[in-house]
């Protein structure tokens, strides 16, 4: 069966000033897989998921989602795009005015002509579906980092969108709790058939989500493929990578004068 | 970089803050009106709330120097005028000093520091906490979401309390006139109102519209400008503070300018 492609990246190059952070990436993501997205701090790969959800525009090259050229569409266009894809935030990005409820609540309040009792209904399923069926009424200042990023959660899925994005969703997480977050991002793609598109750097939740994996590196994508494609890989920089070793090809330190001749002047 | 060049430098830099802040200011205008037409109103309670905030929260302290203000107005022109046996007109000049000019700067001055800097902060927060970034991912506009309740809260409240320490300031200076100078009190305020014109009074209240609109617009650009956590925050709050009271008194001058040729 052919599959449907829902994003597509075609030689996208971002600069911020004279530093070139995504220099030319090639990417198709296809309906209903779990792509996991990633790099070292600083390889761009955060950069690279705020063009998929047309929060940048590239230089050059070009971003489809949903078969939709984004740099292409007017407001109204890419409006009615992001109504289709949820995203959640490494800070969680929970709006700290409203309760958990609001919170969740507010993409359908805004977008959705529904009955009050309706939303209520559906932010209550939501939030079962995180396992916080019951804290409607707290503040998210009242959660802890684990509950947030749930929430977080739960309101990136309540459109019931085609696509969700994760920005290292199991960063700054104790194991357990990423496991859970793990099994969430899991169940959520099973459940809803969603498109997942995570960006992590944490080698045990990319190898217990991922049905393809892409290791971005200096704004360049060096290898895409199953996990155990990856973990087969004899790119030495993907091995390092997964290894998590400090030696290897890739250069921990980024000074770019030599260390004598700076010491000596 | 030499001072010259430096000079141009900054020039430039301020020039393009300007046009930025009045594209935000554009912005707002165009959501504020062509949003309703696209069925995407702003909402009432978001209103309400930063009305209630910016105004009826800034009622005390802006009463508070306005009263104030009213008695040494009271006061430092008694001393003067008493050397010409004209106590009584310290009433117009307590009235008329307030409507013109004190009472809508004053005012401004105040709630610049106390809900310009909260705008700024509130905002500044959202940005760094990518709170702003989730709006716009989920097809929300910031403008429309955060700036254009703001944006209406200032306006309408701040010719309120301008109304308001206009009363209460000439309140201030009564005291003065009947208890401090024994003038008869109904003498007092029929020669404040009988010098007292509207055109003193309109003057004042578009002064305040200018200001609230200053004070939204650069609490509102500072704060979604805000780059790099707490301390971008804290930057953000204190340039928002200083820019209104800067373009506070640059407009005020320049208005009151603009009305005393309108006179002649």
């Amino acid at each position: 069966m052919e599959k449907e492609i829902v994003i597509k990246a075609e030689g996208v190059v971002k600069k911020f000033g004279d530093r070139t952070v995504l220099n030319g990436i090639n990417l198709d993501i296809y309906r209903g897989e779990t792509f996991v997205i990633m790099g070292g701090s600083g390889c761009g790969k955060s950069t690279f998921l705020r063009h998929l959800i047309g929060a940048l525009k590239p230089d050059s090259g070009r971003v489809s989602l949903l078969g939709k050229d984004l740099s292409k569409l007017q407001e109204d266009e890419l409006d009615a795009v992001k109504k289709k894809i949820g995203m959640s935030f490494q800070s969680s990005a929970l709006f700290d005015s409203m309760t958990v409820g609001d919170n969740v609540a507010l993409p359908l309040k805004e977008h959705a002509k529904l009955d009050k009792s309706v939303v209520d209904i559906v932010v209550k399923m939501k939030l079962e579906l995180v396992g916080l069926r019951g804290f409607e009424d707290l503040m998210p200042s009242q959660l802890s980092g684990g509950m947030r990023k749930r929430v977080g959660l739960a309101r990136a899925i309540v459109m019931d969108p085609e696509i969700v994005f994760y920005d290292e969703p199991t960063a700054g997480l104790d194991p357990i709790v990423s496991g859970v977050i793990d099994k969430l991002i899991l169940d959520l793609s099973k459940k809803l058939s969603i498109t997942s598109v995570v960006v992590t750097h944490d080698m045990k939740s990319v190898f217990s989500i991922a049905d393809r994996i892409a290791m971005l590196y200096e704004g360049r994508v060096l290898e895409v493929g199953t996990p155990d494609e990856i973990r087969k890989s004899k790119n030495q920089m993907v091995q390092q990578f997964v290894s998590g070793s400090p030696d290897g090809p890739i250069k921990f330190f980024q000074q770019k004068d030599d260390y004598l001749e700076q010491l000596m002047k | 970089m030499n001072f010259i060049e430096k000079i141009g430098d900054s020039v430039i830099k301020a020039a393009q803050q300007a046009r930025s802040v009045l594209a935000l200011f554009f912005d707002t205008l165009y959501w504020l009106v062509a949003g309703p037409f696209k069925n995407k109103f702003v909402k009432s309670d978001s209103i309400f709330s930063q009305m209630a905030f910016a105004g009826a929260g800034s009622l005390i302290i802006a009463a508070f120097v306005s009263f104030f203000t009213g008695i040494v107005i009271a006061m430092q022109s008694a001393y003067q005028l008493a050397r010409f046996g004209a106590n009584i007109y310290v009433a117009p000049m307590v009235a008329v000093g307030l409507a013109r000019e004190l009472a809508p700067v004053l005012t401004a001055l105040v709630v610049a520091g106390r809900v310009g800097a909260a705008i700024a902060a509130e905002l500044g927060t959202m940005k760094v906490t990518e709170q702003i970034e989730a709006l716009e991912t989920m097809a929300l506009n910031p403008i429309r979401f955060l700036v254009v309740p703001r944006f209406l809260a200032l306006l309408i409240m701040l010719p309120c309390l301008t109304v308001l320490a206009d009363m209460i300031g000439i309140f201030g200076g009564f005291l003065v006139g009947v208890f401090n100078l024994h003038l008869d009190p109904y003498r007092y305020m029929t020669f404040s109102f009988k010098f007292m014109q509207w055109k003193d009074v309109w003057t004042g209240l578009v002064k305040s519209v200018v200001f609230g609109i200053t004070i939204s617009m650069v609490g509102c650009y500072t704060g979604l400008q805000t780059k790099g956590g707490a301390e971008g925050v804290g930057k953000a709050t204190t340039l928002s503070v200083v820019t209104s009271f800067i373009l506070i008194i640059l407009f005020d001058c320049l208005l009151t300018g603009l009305f005393y040729f309108m006179q002649t």
